[in-house]
């Protein structure tokens, strides 16, 4: 059994997802028995070597002027050509923006079976399964891929990578052949919000609710993120109202995230949020009402008024880590 | 422009999910069910692209019979038809993009889908059907342009926007924000219910996954609860570097 795992670059360089799809194709490979390899773009081959502190030692480097800024159809058909080429049954892809597109291409072009947002992968019998959070995280499925040829999504955060090797990657060149579908959709511009972390992403994050009572309040929720180095998140409710932007929803309409510490400030906890958020690894809740639906999922909960609690907290945090309140 | 919009029919969103007896789906008693949110925006988009470029468009759910009522919003919206494929199995989402890409290779010039379904939250259907199609696909998209064949659209991306640039005919699936989508007035809802539906027979297709168990999240207990004293957030904070170890 060979694991081809596709490791996402952001200028020049992998990005955390890349070690942790590493990390699942590893775990995939220990449990099958399997060898695993590396599939990039938009990255050169000093930096591909990062990769072997991760254990990597296979990387191809799909080289295609549609693919330094890929869109999913010709991602889709790079790698699945270097999939045939190297006879690698499954596919590992990080669950991005540009991964959950290109995943599924992929399995329809190897005719394989796909799990999304996959949190774990076991071994049952002579079969691989798939855990996935369904309904926003409110259950999870068990999922068993009937096609021998495989496509699994991992969700960030969850497969944790630690640089525990020194390996040397063996990095070669794949030239994909690619049709004229892949070369219709351009990339023309890229916008990031700087200084800014994603939900999706972030391993830290501090969330505001109709506690707030108002957007001209988000600042205290916007200094403890400082403080955490945590990305900004809203519960619906204050998205709705306009207060925030849809990007940093939490939630089942928003985004569903796993980060290693979530500290929701002045939110009660309507299912659909507690659905989004309540398999992050820490969960820090301050609430002044102490029968709130948040404080259930809780680890460490706060009874109090944001307002008092948040100022206080933000200048210990920012004590303990040493970042900066101010923007 | 003939557009054609996949929708589908999903637990509300306060729906508190329970295991059924088979121990590999939820229970359906009580639940009550919505137009996925997502779909929303899609008919919304739709009908505002019809508006400008004439055309028409076509609602299609994969369901069983309950997928009418799904369709019955829809209709209500404004769409001009209803497309119900009767999905007795229950397919999995390979072969629900197989059903939609044999209506879509049809004659629709954009196939419009909201950025993922809230039951399974599998992102796929999107990058399914345009792979089947042999088409683009733009997926999460909140801002959109279509003038003669050219696609330009904003896409949601990890911390950003990206600008792409495509063209006719494509699959794309839409993220909330990129419009408002109407609420039907009471005339065209009752209006809906006298329209026809048409209904397909879905093919039979081997399933390529499929779910062994279905289980809660394990229930969290034991956490600890503090007051809001000065003494209690100093506590908090010293919790979080030596016990949980997060910061």
């Amino acid at each position: 059994m060979k694991i081809l795992a596709y490791l996402e670059t952001q200028e020049g360089a992998f990005k955390k997802n890349a070690f942790e799809a590493i990390k699942a194709a590893r775990h995939i490979a220990e449990l099958t028995g399997g060898e695993f390899i590396g599939a990039t773009s938009g990255i050169d081959a000093a930096n591909i070597q990062e990769a072997g502190k991760y254990g990597l030692e296979t990387c191809f480097t799909l080289d295609h002027d549609a693919l330094a800024q890929p869109n999913a159809a010709a991602l889709a058909q790079a790698v699945s050509g270097l999939a045939e080429q190297e006879t690698c049954q499954i596919v590992v892809f990080p669950a991005t923006a540009l991964g959950k597109e290109t995943a599924p291409r992929v399995a329809v072009r190897l005719q394989a079976g796909m799990v999304a947002d996959t949190i774990d992968i076991q071994r049952d019998g002579d079969c691989l399964v798939a855990v996935k959070p369904v309904y926003a995280g409110k259950a999870l499925a068990t999922v068993k891929i009937e096609a021998p040829q495989q496509v699994y999504t991992i969700r960030p955060n969850i497969f944790t990578a630690t640089a525990d090797s020194s390996a040397t990657v063996s990095v070669s060149s794949f030239a994909p052949s690619l049709d004229d579908v892949a070369t219709k959709t351009t990339v023309t511009g890229v916008t990031r919000n700087t200084g800014k972390l994603d939900v999706a992403e972030a391993e830290i994050i501090v969330s505001g609710g109709r506690g707030l009572k108002g957007p001209e309040n988000f600042y205290l929720i916007e200094e403890l993120a400082r403080a955490f180095g945590a990305a900004v998140g809203a519960s619906r409710a204050v998205v709705d109202a306009g207060w925030r932007p849809h990007a940093e929803q939490v939630g089942q309409t928003g985004k569903t995230v796993s980060p290693n510490l979530y500290v929701a400030c002045g939110i009660s906890g309507a299912v659909q949020h507690l659905a989004g958020m309540s398999s992050s690894k820490n969960i820090v809740a301050v609430n002044k009402d102490k029968n709130a639906p948040i404080f259930q999922v809780a680890d460490y909960g706060v009874v109090g008024d944001v307002f008092e609690v948040l100022p206080e907290l933000t200048r210990l945090v920012s004590e303990t880590t040493g970042n900066k309140i101010e923007a | 422009m003939n557009i054609l919009v996949g929708i589908s029919r999903v637990p509300d969103t306060a729906t508190k999910v329970a295991i059924d007896e088979s121990g590999t789906a939820i229970s359906a008693k009580g639940v009550k069910y919505i137009v996925n949110p997502y779909d929303e925006y899609a008919i919304e988009e739709a009908l505002q692209l019809k508006q400008k470029h004439g055309g028409t468009v076509t609602a299609v759910t994969v369901a069983d019979d309950g997928g009418k009522e799904t369709l019955r919003s829809a209709l209500a919206m404004g769409v001009d038809k209803a497309i119900l494929v009767k999905d007795e199995q229950g397919l999995d989402s390979f072969g629900i993009a197989a059903t939609l890409s044999e209506l879509a290779g049809q004659d629709y010039d954009l196939v419009l889908l909201g950025r993922q379904s809230i039951d399974f939250d599998s992102f796929q259907m999107a990058g399914l059907l345009g792979e089947l199609l042999g088409r683009p696909s733009l997926t999460v998209v909140s801002k959109l342009e279509i003038d003669g064949q050219t696609v330009k659209a904003e896409r949601d991306i990890e911390g950003g926007k990206e600008s792409v640039t495509s063209s006719l005919p494509c699959v794309i699936s839409v993220q909330k924000g990129i419009n408002d989508p109407r609420y039907p007035k009471l005339p065209d809802i009752i209006k809906a219910k006298k329209k026809p539906i048409e209904e397909r027979a879905a093919q039979n297709l081997p399933a390529r996954v499929t779910v062994t168990r279905m289980e809660m999240p394990p229930a969290k207990s034991g956490g600890v609860v503090l007051g809001d004293t000065a003494d209690d957030i100093k506590e908090l904070v010293r919790l979080l570097r030596e016990d949980a170890k997060v910061i």
